[in-house]
């Protein structure tokens, strides 16, 4: 082994440190994916009949599907039958506020440091917590509300707003797009909603923590956020998992609306459970995320730091309509061990003079493969339209993979589109550099993967940024190779 | 302070350094001259630790203790500087980012707490006039555009924040005009005090009218053939290394 492999090697071995879980009193669906099973979540959440009916369409329309296989991605077979589709802590019958929730779930979240008493928290930062099945709280509602702005829970938003529900919901993400998109519209059980009503900018960051803690479930979430005309949201997204050898799944689905001159910035810091270092167990991550910038100069900002999960099969996207809006994508995946990532965004130009920007950063570690998949396409009357890609892999040692799979497809002579992409490994060179300096070998990779890193994490919310640089160095402690 | 016994290092089995000895007391400035490919830069980067560099016989004693013992940032902890011959660049990571970096983990690594912003800018601030830096360098990725001057500039000035007691610098003159050479000089010199030592590996005898050596060596196939004083230098500037390979 020379010298570069030993410090990857080191680096990259790091322990996953949210792997704890806690024994909760549960109400768990039976085992099983079946018409009865989407009854039964709907029925759990007091769900209006249009909502049910909705659910059963896209059940229906599942069935029809098969599981995508055109990914660079090694999927064993899921067994769709083997896992629970519902877990949801027991709780008091109604929640009156956050005083009421059972404190060993604040005690879940403080552990991962996300404290939903408000007086504790970042005083930027709203939080909506989600914990299997359910969100079991959210922080700073009512200081929203007073300016118009919808924080929630999806099932909340279900029973207090169906109207918004129900004018968005699967506009964007219909529930026949892909195979995972049509069974979360069946069996989708909790997530966030949020409304910005025109002409606010919402005062601060909009975040929801995802934590899978249940054996034997999926985590089927699904996000609304809606900017009307002439408004602005920043959000942002965590996610954590307790370590166990079975794969659990996750299919997520995140649609959002933005109005004229609307802007909507989306953020994830996504740290599933990866597996261990021979590959066993870790999430299942299969996420459809797709925003729409409906109105003229609307924008959306889609923003990943991607760390965990076993699979990660994952595509933000932007559908330019409005004439002169902008789809951004900023991305680091990380795979380490055996890790499989692809993932990317398409930018779908149609109106006029839309612009749209994808920085993608990929670091390979370990045994891993990292795939960058990403569709630029520019229709007939999106005149004047521009994008750029940049498409950057970084290798840690011999043993990994890095890809790019880039689908450009320009429909008229007046747009441009640009593509770029590099390849490269840590240098013996820099890290020598840095260690003749006095940084020690960890130190020295995590610096310079973190600016390697760096346009993207610049896009993050400050409170984050510092965060998720940690959790980059975290991921690839003991890889260097 | 330094003392160098009989070294001899190979590369990929190439025998370079053939039972050199040195040796550097507190105080002293030290040049190592020679033609190209006679082992200079292989002796400074021994020094400072890069494996790919085996030591097959002989020590490197650095305050009596063996430096083939301690990784390369151990050494830089005891206080080894190596200014690059061909600087490293880090995109994304700004120059002063890897500077505080490198000087909290050698704070750290004394006991010292680590310097806040505060402070570590104001002695930022300092340095900088000593080599006549810009702040707007500092705030750039390290190394990644600089011309060859400021990459230069920013090793000294690097040097003059880690306060090495050995400083190696490896052809810092090269490629340099001769007004950044006189500030890269007059920072050196600025340094200099009775408890620090340098060692300059330099093939041409220019950089030494601006830092005055007290010893010279000579360093010809692997060996040092010949030890004198600054006016060694001279001699060699007027006659070549031939006149020196002829008397040996």
């Amino acid at each position: 082994m020379n010298k570069d492999d030993k410090i990857l090697k080191e680096f990259t071995s790091k322990e996953y440190e949210h792997g704890w879980s806690v024994d909760l009193d549960v109400d768990q669906a039976p085992n099983g994916l079946n018409e009865y099973i989407v009854k039964f979540i709907s029925k759990k959440k007091k769900e209006p009949q249009w909502l049910l009916d909705w659910r059963l369409n896209a059940f229906n329309v599942f069935k029809k599907m098969k599981e995508p296989n055109w990914a660079n991605l090694n999927i064993p077979k899921i067994d769709f039958q083997g896992i629970s589709y519902y877990s949801a802590p027991k709780q008091k019958s109604k929640l009156n506020s956050l005083d009421d929730v059972d404190p060993e779930l604040l005690k879940t979240f403080e552990r991962l440091g996300i404290s939903l008493q408000e007086q504790k928290r970042l005083s930027g930062v709203a939080i909506d917590a989600v914990i299997d099945s359910v969100s079991i709280g959210t922080t700073f509602k009512d200081k929203l509300r007073k300016l118009g702005i919808i924080f929630s829970s999806f099932s909340e938003a279900v029973i207090e707003h169906p109207e918004l529900v129900k004018k968005y919901l699967g506009t964007i993400v219909p529930s026949n797009d892909n195979y995972f998109a049509a069974l979360n519209s069946a069996v989708f059980s909790d997530g966030s909603f949020c409304y910005i009503p025109k002409g606010v900018r919402c005062p601060m960051e909009l975040s929801t923590y995802f934590r899978i803690n249940a054996e034997n479930t999926g985590q089927f979430e699904r996000t609304l956020i809606v900017a009307d005309d002439n408004s602005y949201v920043s959000y942002l997204e965590g996610c954590t998992a307790p370590m166990r050898d079975e794969n659990q799944l996750h299919a997520a689905v995140v649609e959002i609306f933005a109005g004229k001159n609307a802007e909507v910035k989306y953020s994830t810091i996504q740290n599933w459970y990866p597996g261990n270092k021979e590959g066993v167990g870790g999430i299942f991550n299969f996420v459809t995320k797709r925003g729409i910038c409906f109105g003229d100069n609307s924008k959306i900002s889609w923003t990943q730091v991607e760390t965990g999960s076993a699979i990660t099969w994952k595509y933000p996207s932007c559908i330019l309509k409005g004439n002169y809006s902008k789809g951004e994508f900023y991305s680091v995946a990380v795979t380490n061990n055996y890790q499989q990532a692809d993932t990317g965004t398409k930018m779908i130009h149609i109106g006029k003079n839309t612009k749209s920007k994808i920085i993608s950063k990929g670091i390979s570690a370990g045994f891993s493969q990292n795939s960058y998949r990403g569709q630029v396409k520019v229709m007939k009357r999106a005149s004047k339209s521009r994008n750029f890609s940049q498409c950057d892999s970084l290798l840690l040692g011999n043993k990994c993979g890095a890809h790019t799979f880039p689908y450009i497809d320009v429909e008229n002579k007046s747009s441009m589109v640009e593509h770029e992409a590099t390849t490269s490994k840590i240098g013996e060179d820099q890290i020598f550099y840095c260690l003749q300096r006095g940084i020690d070998e960890e130190n020295a990779v995590a610096l310079i993967v973190n600016g390697y890193a760096k346009e993207v994490l610049n896009q993050l919310p400050m409170e984050f940024s510092v965060e998720a640089q940690k959790l980059l160095s975290l991921t690839l402690e003991g890889s260097v190779g | 302070m330094l003392e160098i016994k009989n070294l001899h290092v190979s590369v990929d089995h190439n025998p370079i350094l053939k039972g050199l000895n040195l040796k550097v007391n507190k105080g002293e400035i030290h040049a190592i001259m020679g033609p190209n490919g006679s082992g200079k830069s292989t002796l400074a980067s021994v020094i400072a630790g890069r494996e790919e560099y085996k030591i097959d016989k002989g020590s490197i004693l650095f305050f009596n203790k063996e430096l083939s013992e301690l990784s390369a940032d151990e050494r830089a902890k005891k206080g080894i500087f190596l200014a690059f011959q061909y600087p490293v660049e880090i995109p994304g990571v700004s120059t002063t980012n890897f500077i505080k970096t490198a000087v909290n983990q050698i704070r750290q690594s004394k006991g010292k707490k680590p310097l806040d912003a505060v402070s570590f800018l104001k002695i930022m601030k300092e340095k900088m006039k000593l080599v006549e830096i810009k702040q707007t360098l500092l705030s750039r990725s390290i190394n990644e555009g600089f011309s060859g001057g400021e990459k230069k500039k920013n090793e000294i000035f690097q040097m003059a924040m880690l306060e090495p007691e050995l400083a190696i610098l490896d052809e810092t003159d090269s490629g340099l005009d001769i007004d950044a050479l006189k500030i890269v000089a007059n920072g050196v010199n600025k340094l200099k005090s009775k408890n620090n030592a340098t060692i300059l590996v330099t093939h041409y005898q220019r950089l030494l009218d601006y830092i005055i050596p007290d010893f010279v060596h000579v360093l010809i196939d692997g060996k040092i053939v010949k030890s004198g004083d600054k006016n060694l230098a001279l001699e060699l500037e007027e006659k070549g290394y031939d006149w020196i390979k002829v008397n040996n």
